[in-house]
């Protein structure tokens, strides 16, 4: 059986050892650590689309580079996701002028572009809702559950994912604010 | 990876679930230590209840002090259920502060007390190992090797795999106290040195490692802090009091 003494030496070598292995393991600077491919998944860059949007126009991800952006899955129908638009809006008005962008990616396959144009004119509802007519967007982002937000920073990079809700005003602004700080 | 179970409307985090259960029976094995070392049943599961809940309220009010004038416009979210506006390191300080202020008052013998929770700490180290493949984070880098696995776009170092099978040896080898430790205290600081070796070797080959100082691993770099100071301790604390050899 090992005693204290033994153990000692032993952790002693580990250390040793440990150093020379934390050298071999060290990433070159020349290497990029940041994820090359395109997945939904934080650390990852956000998978590209371009979708039409409610009130006319495409809308396309990978030209909001430069911006903070919240994609927001939801449908009409599902209660979390209405209730946490109006923090989702109140946000949006706050910051849009400082470089943060929402796209309302609303679920249409499960949806109805009716019921979607009604809530959102409800609520009043004042940032792009984009369209996902046959759900491969939903797909690409695997989204299981709604709503589902993804937090997009500057580089295109997501740094967060939120699944279910509702979303209140204080998460939603911290998020906000963390991603406009990075990029100052 | 399987991530969420939907039950009706509800969505039931499977890694947080896996977080509980470690939570749950690591807390049989610590009451099991605590009565063979003679401590406080009932002070012991109180002390773990102090560190728990004042971890999970610092971790909300460290991130609530990040986004002052945020918290400020909203105190209501500070009262949130979401898990993801905790501040992890804050939680961990503050809940460390909270249980060793109910230990002081209470005069629980510390290193004696750190004995105690060692064989719940090992086992929920292994329940974090689970979260993770639950979840798929702590991912490994892609590779090429025959047991990769296919996550995230790309075959992987099964990294996961290598933190429960860790875990596992570790939990193994401190539950039926296979390094003898005659003093208080030193079987806490094996079972850390231990952790610290292992999370140098499988930080390895981890894809989402935080990197510093010329492309350092972070969590080695602190591991082998870690272990220094354990060996440090480990001649300190062997020197002092003894443990009656019945509970060593």
């Amino acid at each position: 059986m090992m005693n204290n003494a033994r153990f000692i030496t032993w952790m002693t070598w580990a250390l040793i050892l440990g150093m020379f292995w934390a050298v071999l393991s060290r990433v070159p600077p020349d290497q990029p650590q940041a994820q090359q491919g395109a997945l939904a998944k934080e650390g990852f860059t956000a998978p590209d689309f371009t979708l039409d949007l409610l009130d006319g126009g495409t809308i396309t991800l990978s030209e909001l580079r430069g911006k903070a952006v919240l994609v927001n899955f939801w449908t009409s129908w599902c209660p979390p996701c209405r209730l946490e638009m109006p923090a989702i809006e109140k946000t949006y008005r706050s910051y849009k002028d400082i470089g943060f962008v929402v796209i309302g990616l609303n679920l249409t396959a499960q949806d109805s572009e009716q019921a979607a144009a009604d809530f959102a004119k409800e609520i009043g509802l004042t940032f792009p809702i984009a369209l996902d007519r046959d759900n491969a967007i939903g797909n690409l982002y695997r989204v299981n559950a709604l709503p589902t937000s993804y937090f997009i920073d500057r580089n295109g990079v997501i740094r967060s994912i939120v699944v279910g809700g509702p979303m209140n005003e204080a998460l939603l602004q911290s998020r906000v604010e963390e991603l406009l700080r990075e990029g100052e | 990876m399987f991530p969420y179970l939907r039950l009706g409307p509800f969505l039931l985090q499977m890694p947080l679930l896996a977080l509980f259960i470690g939570f749950w029976i690591g807390n049989t094995f610590v009451e099991r230590e605590a009565v063979r070392l003679g401590l406080n049943k009932e002070k012991i599961n109180n002390l773990i209840g102090y560190g728990l809940f004042g971890g999970i309220f610092g971790a909300r009010l460290v991130y609530a002090a990040q986004y002052a004038s945020v918290y400020l416009a909203n105190p209501l979210g500070l009262f949130s259920l979401n898990t993801s506006t905790l501040s992890p390191i804050g939680g961990f300080l503050i809940g460390i502060a909270a249980a060793a202020a109910y230990g002081y008052r209470h005069k629980l013998p510390f290193r004696k007390t750190l004995d105690a929770l060692t064989p719940g700490f090992a086992f929920f180290m292994i329940m974090i190992g689970v979260s993770h493949l639950l979840s798929g984070n702590a991912y490994g880098a892609p590779t090429r090797v025959p047991w990769a696995v296919y996550l995230w776009s790309d075959y992987r170092q099964p990294t996961q795999l290598y933190e429960i099978f860790f875990a596992l040896m570790i939990f193994t080898i401190i539950l039926p106290r296979m390094i003898p430790a005659n003093a208080p205290g030193l079987r806490f600081v094996q079972f850390i040195a231990l952790s610290a070796v292992a999370r140098v070797f499988i930080e390895a080959f981890r894809g989402d490692s935080v990197l510093w100082l010329d492309g350092y691993r972070a969590a080695q770099v602190m591991g082998l802090l870690v272990l220094i100071i354990c060996i440090v301790l480990l001649r300190q604390w062997e020197g002092t009091e003894q443990y009656e050899s019945n509970t060593q």
